[in-house]
């Protein structure tokens, strides 16, 4: 089990990461999400003893990261961000010297690049020099770097970005398979990577956790509303604003005039309720005519916002 | 002591996959071998005093030129932070790195080997202790001034930067107790004592003496300990 206990990190006087705590259990895929500069990165380089912690502590079974980093890092396997490598050594070479650091040589090393070189498809340029390597193959050259030890725990920051949809689906689907026996802890800003990836979401903003559960859960659990889409004829702009006053549930988030004598209104409602039978019947009484009414429940993008809109307009 | 040699290696890979290393080793050389035997029929002495006093002048551009992207190439290109996230210790990380540059220099100076083979053949009374002092000093120098550029190196992410502030060093270390007309005559002994062409000189006329040893030792510790200092620094960013 890892577990990150009240950790902080400053850059100077820059709070980047503030009092964060969770816990991170085998066969896990955890998504850290959040917008840039929200401390994701950072969280992650404290984790990988990459950084020190300004106070807090990181806990991998009974070791923490401040006395024991040295051996917190032989269970990790680090994808960073930009993902860095030796663009001039060979993909074989570069994994050796990998291997090496970790104390597997001979027989072992052929085993371990069979595994990596499988699970990572890597076949056909194993003897290639990394810096000839196309984007996608060098994401995967890098993850199997951090891979070749067969770490406990697995760190990928951002493992996604710049790879085609192709790409992005073979990564998905290896660490999907990494993370039935391991704890993998990915971060990304692409809310549809993390919700068609991961187990759990932990949403960082401002170097806080704002959110923390499955994302059904942290749907269930937002204060989040859903949105009713209405196309009506021609209507006084006075019986739309007044909607409130028959039915107080909804809110009139926008309205537009759109081609042939329409409008287009949004209403917002709480998810609780469902007011869609006393908006009609507002519609009838007002004699507005619907040529359509769509209702659209709040999604991890619209809670992802509220949770971070929210924040900022606390902070300001 | 294994992670040592894995950085050791892979930093040796480094240098001769690319032309740099063959460049410095045929221009090393070529410099060297051209100042000696320019002048070396000319005094008509059985000795290498000429080239070993061409070799430390050499060394100025070229050990800077090593080892300016030693550590300042991992911070620009961001693969400091994969190294640091491996289970390696600062010290094996520096201690890797300088042993990789130190063994070229030490291949590029027994390039000059070749030059002591002729003067084997050609020459009489030939004092072979002073020989093998004299190339003992040189992969002393050798060895301090790459631990100036290994620290010069860690100290900025640009490998220009890196091979200025050497050099700048060097020059420093190299000129001391050639400037000790201005230096208050108090201090001249403590200057010159600071200066790597002092001890070399010792060195090269065939007495191996502690203290230029313990100079040379304690100049390549001090500068490896500060860049070791200078690389866990990072981690309190």
């Amino acid at each position: 089990m890892l577990r990150v206990d009240n950790l902080s990190k400053n850059y100077g006087l820059v709070k980047a990461v503030r009092s964060v705590s969770f816990e991170l259990n085998t066969g896990q895929i955890v998504g850290f999400l959040g917008a840039n500069g929200a401390g994701k990165s950072t969280t992650l380089k404290v984790i990988t003893g990459f950084l020190s912690p300004s106070s807090g502590n990181v806990f991998l079974d009974d070791k923490n990261i401040i006395d024991n980093h040295f051996e917190i890092q032989k269970e990790i396997g680090y994808l960073p961000e930009l993902n860095p490598l030796y663009t001039d050594m060979k993909v074989h070479d570069y994994l050796q010297f990998h291997a090496e650091i970790r104390g597997i040589t001979g027989s072992n090393f052929k085993e371990a690049l069979t595994r990596v070189v499988k699970d990572c498809g890597l076949h056909g340029i194993v003897h290639r020099t990394v810096g000839n390597c196309s984007k996608g193959y060098k994401q995967r050259i890098g993850l199997a770097a951090a891979m070749i030890h067969d770490p406990k725990i697995l760190i990928l920051d951002e493992p996604v970005t710049g790879l085609d949809p192709n790409q992005i689906v073979e990564i998905r689907q290896l660490i999907k398979k990494l993370g039935q026996e391991k704890i993998v802890l990915m971060s990304s800003h692409i809310l549809q990577e993390i919700q068609a990836t991961v187990d759990r979401i932990i949403i960082i903003h401002n170097g806080q956790i704002v959110a923390d559960g499955t994302s059904d859960e942290l749907i269930e659990n937002s204060k989040g509303t859903t949105n009713l889409k209405l196309i009506i004829s021609e209507s006084e702009e006075d019986s739309i604003q007044n909607i409130k006053a028959t039915v107080p549930s909804v809110t009139v988030q926008s309205c537009i005039e759109i081609d042939n004598n329409m409008k287009e209104i949004i209403f917002d409602y709480p998810s609780t309720s469902d007011p869609r039978k006393d908006i009609f019947q507002y519609a009838v009484e007002n004699n507005w005519v619907i040529y359509e009414m769509s209702a659209s429940k709040n999604n991890l993008e619209s809670i992802f916002r509220d949770l971070t809109n929210n924040q900022e307009a606390g902070n300001a | 002591m294994r992670n040592v040699k894995a950085i050791f290696k892979k930093e040796l890979y480094s240098f001769f996959t690319s032309p740099m290393a063959y460049i410095f080793l045929v221009v090393f050389a070529l410099v060297n071998g051209y100042f000696f035997t320019n002048t070396f029929f000319l005094y008509d002495q059985s000795n290498m005093r000429s080239l070993f006093s061409i070799v430390p002048l050499v060394y100025l551009f070229f050990i800077p030129a090593v080892s300016m992207g030693l550590l300042s190439r991992e911070k620009g290109l961001g693969t400091i932070e994969i190294l640091s996230t491996l289970p390696i210790h600062d010290y094996e990380l520096v201690i890797g790195k300088y042993l990789a540059a130190l063994a070229l220099i030490i291949t590029a100076l027994s390039t000059s080997i070749i030059h002591y083979i002729t003067l084997s053949f050609v020459g009489t009374n030939i004092d072979h202790g002073a020989v093998i002092s004299g190339y003992l000093g040189l992969a002393l120098m050798g060895g301090v001034y790459a631990a100036i550029g290994i620290f010069s190196s860690s100290i900025t992410d640009n490998q220009v930067v890196a091979f200025i502030i050497g050099i700048a060093i060097v020059i420093a270390f190299f000129l001391m107790d050639q400037l000790l007309v201005f230096v208050p005559s108090f201090m001249s002994t403590f200057i010159q004592y600071l200066s790597t062409g002092f001890h070399l000189s010792n060195i090269s006329r065939g007495v191996i003496d502690t203290r230029n040893l313990i100079y040379f030792a304690s100049m390549i510790s001090f500068f490896l300990y500060v860049t070791t200092q200078i690389v866990s620094s990072r981690k309190w960013s």
